[in-house]
């Protein structure tokens, strides 16, 4: 316990109060440790702003969750009009719903920003991995808590999205349908879905996304943050032990991610104020008729921040198993041609990879496609072991690497394009490449990150005053 | 760096273009300046309660939100409740379901947010809706003797049949151009058979009203939203150009 202090008779009655507090909680040492005594790297660019941002949307969702809450009924018979009702009748319902739907978009927005900034710095290379892996089963819970909310207006794209989805879990061998009935509480999406949903969407993911995040932050600050150049601030410290290229995290970078709210506030609210529905994207327009379990509507695309797993689920059809028969052979076979490991453990990689073309050639395409969907997003756990690059950072990489990346993002937008589209061949086809792709830029990272020359590193970040 | 965020830029133009392009008859465009204009929503919602009343609700659309378009309680209370006598209640219709769906065939559906349903359908919701309500045509092999163009075998008849008119759909048989053994069925054009109360212009300017008031009723606070939102960005831009130029305050320092 630290020692009990006594404030000066004649100190003003703020500092009283604070030392009475900061005897009994470490209210002063929290904020030394996590604000105005936080060194961070002094060169962050832009891409450093989606942190903060996610935080800022993160608190936005709650907020008008909450008073959403007051208004809704997570009832199949009256959700659709309770959410209209808080479009009409409830006194700024209208602003509170759209920052709402339109918080859920712009989540996924700042969160995909913010994991593509880790991946372009090497933020993820030791010692951050549990910074990335507490970062990641955030993106896991987002996803969910976003899949179960968009149940909740009980439009036709609600409930058929959630349809859909919740049947992928049948095609698992032996316990799928009973998997499927227990998620769905029923034989089909329903009332009994809508409330479980409901009950998951406000009280259990948010609680654990919330101990994440603070999970996230704590192991960020132990560690400290890394930067465009992928050096590390703390090898080099002055007389004070302060890393020499670190700076307060308050004030400077408090303030400059207030400049950053600002302009991240202009184009949320331009999108809430002018267009809330994004031209069908944010809100889709199915979503404005009723739920109808008579009704299958013709074209059921979920949200668009789903789409590139989604497309990646359609990818998997039964031709397409032969091409991953293919790729799980070669494997094996690289794996024990090359690898250099002892005789019996080589053994097993083929027996391994024998079983697993045995089960994919007894199980149905559709099952693969469902672990190919989940695998597209478990992946990113080991990215922190599947990169072997010298150097951390994109800048130093050798200048090919930047084309791999490029191809990489240019990829993962038209996945989500091509999960918007109806089914159509040529999509498909394109749709299976770039599933290879994605998963090739994953699982040959260890090969291919070793490749090229790397440029030098430098000791000290590269900074020009502003 | 530049080259990844100009791609990136790129393909997001690349994936707002996918919006466009359905399918099915071409959509006119609805004029859009009807949707601010009073006199035509109080127009229009004179012609909602006459003639879609009857059949669709509304029914979470209050009566007492006509005051959004300039009508008080008193002139709503004599000329467009029908249904009920409180002005405070939502517009819902006298029909039975049950009796509806043996009728035509389907429930008619609930008129309040209809136009932002069917949005994404080769155009606007409002377009979607002004198209349909000018493309009905007589149709004796129909059982309520009428079809659609853009809603093909619609269950509805033409409501609105004595301000138009009735009149006839010419098609005929054309070589399809992908398949030169084929023949395809083409619309050639409406020709009147009998004159409706109104002419032409004046139809497709009442139906214009009664689209502006389904798309006003999608979404009453659509006005509001709008003008409160360029008050709010001005405050941004003051806010964001101080935070700005405390910013650089702060980081003139920083060597």
């Amino acid at each position: 316990m630290a020692e009990f202090k006594t404030a000066p008779a004649d100190a003003p009655l703020g500092v009283k109060l604070l030392t009475w507090v900061d005897n009994r909680f470490p209210a002063s040492q929290l904020f030394k440790d996590h604000m105005s005594e936080y060194y961070a790297p002094k060169n962050f660019n832009f891409w450093y702003i989606f942190g903060s941002l996610s935080l800022l949307v993160l608190v936005i969702q709650i907020v008008t969750g909450i008073f959403l809450v007051m208004h809704y009924k997570p009832d199949a018979a009256l959700a659709f009009a309770s959410v209209e009702y808080i479009m009409r009748d409830v006194p700024w319902g209208w602003l509170v719903r759209y920052m709402h739907s339109t918080g859920a978009s712009a989540f996924f927005i700042v969160v995909y920003l913010h994991m593509f900034r880790g991946l372009l710095y090497g933020s993820y290379r030791k010692p951050r991995e549990l910074v990335w892996i507490f970062g990641c089963a955030i993106f896991l819970c987002l996803m969910a808590e976003a899949f179960m909310g968009y149940l909740l207006p009980w439009g036709q794209m609600s409930y058929w999205g959630a349809q859909v989805i919740v049947n992928l879990f049948s095609a698992i061998p032996f316990i799928g349908p009973d998997l499927a009935l227990l998620i769905r509480g029923d034989y089909v999406v329903g009332d009994a879905t809508l409330n479980r949903f409901f009950s998951f969407h406000v009280i259990a993911v948010p609680l654990v996304l919330l101990g994440l995040v603070v999970a996230h932050i704590i192991a960020l600050h132990e560690v400290g943050s890394n930067n465009p150049d992928g050096v590390e601030i703390k090898a080099k410290k002055d007389a004070q032990g302060r890393p020499l290229d670190g700076i307060p995290f308050h004030p400077y970078y408090s303030v400059h991610d207030i400049f950053g709210v600002g302009v991240f506030l202009m184009a949320f609210s331009a999108i809430v104020f002018f267009a809330p529905e994004f031209g069908g994207y944010f809100l889709e327009f199915n979503n404005f008729i009723p739920a109808d379990p008579l009704k299958t509507p013709l074209h059921i695309a979920p949200v668009w921040y789903f789409t590139p797993f989604y497309s990646m689920l359609r990818a998997i059809t039964s031709e397409m198993m032969y091409a991953l028969i293919a790729c799980v052979l070669a494997g094996a076979a690289l794996g024990a041609l090359k690898a250099r490991l002892a005789a019996p453990l080589k053994g097993a990689i083929v027996v391994a990879a024998l079983v697993v073309v045995a089960a994919m050639l007894s199980i149905d395409a559709k099952f693969w496609g469902v672990v190919v969907m989940g695998g597209a997003v478990i992946i990113l756990f080991a990215l922190p072991w599947l990169d072997h690059c010298p150097v951390k950072s994109i800048r130093y990489r050798p200048d090919w690497h930047k084309w791999v990346y490029v191809v990489f993002v240019i990829n993962f937008v038209i996945l989500a394009y091509l999960g918007v589209q109806p089914p159509s061949p040529i999509g498909e086809r394109v749709s299976q490449v770039g599933t290879l792709y994605y998963f090739g830029f994953f699982l040959l990272m260890p090969w291919w990150s070793k490749l090229g020359q790397c440029k030098p590193v430098p000791d000290r970040v590269t900074f020009s005053a502003h | 760096m530049k080259k990844i965020i100009l791609s990136l830029l790129l393909s997001v133009g690349f994936v707002a273009g996918a919006a466009a392009s359905e399918g099915g008859f071409a959509l006119d465009t609805f004029p859009k300046e009807k949707v601010t204009d009073q006199a035509a929503l109080q127009h229009g919602a004179k012609l909602f309660v006459n003639y879609c009343l009857n059949c669709h609700s509304a029914a979470y659309m209050r009566f007492n939100r006509l005051r959004d378009i300039g009508l008080t309680d008193d002139q709503i209370k004599k000329n467009l409740l029908f249904t009920t006598d409180k002005v405070g209640e939502t517009m819902k219709s006298a029909i039975d379901a049950k009796q509806a769906k043996e009728w035509f065939g389907a429930t008619p559906p609930d008129l309040t947010v209809i136009a932002r349903s069917r949005a994404g359908l080769g155009g606007s919701g409002a377009d979607y809706l002004y198209t349909y309500l000018r493309t009905y045509y007589r149709d004796e092999t129909k059982a309520t003797g009428w079809n659609n163009m853009v809603f093909p075998n619609v269950g509805m008849p033409h409501v609105l049949w004595e301000l138009q008119g009735e009149r006839h759909a010419k098609f005929v048989e054309a070589k399809d151009p992908h398949d030169a053994s084929k023949t395809v069925h083409h619309f050639e054009g409406f020709e009147q058979v009998t004159p409706g109360t109104l002419s032409p212009a004046e139809y497709d300017s009442a139906v214009a009203d009664l689209v502006a008031y389904l798309q006003w009723m999608g979404e009453p606070a659509q006005g509001t939203r709008v003008r409160l939102g360029v008050w709010v960005l001005i405050f941004l831009g003051v806010f964001t150009v101080f935070a700005w130029r405390l910013n650089a305050a702060y980081w003139k320092d920083v060597k």
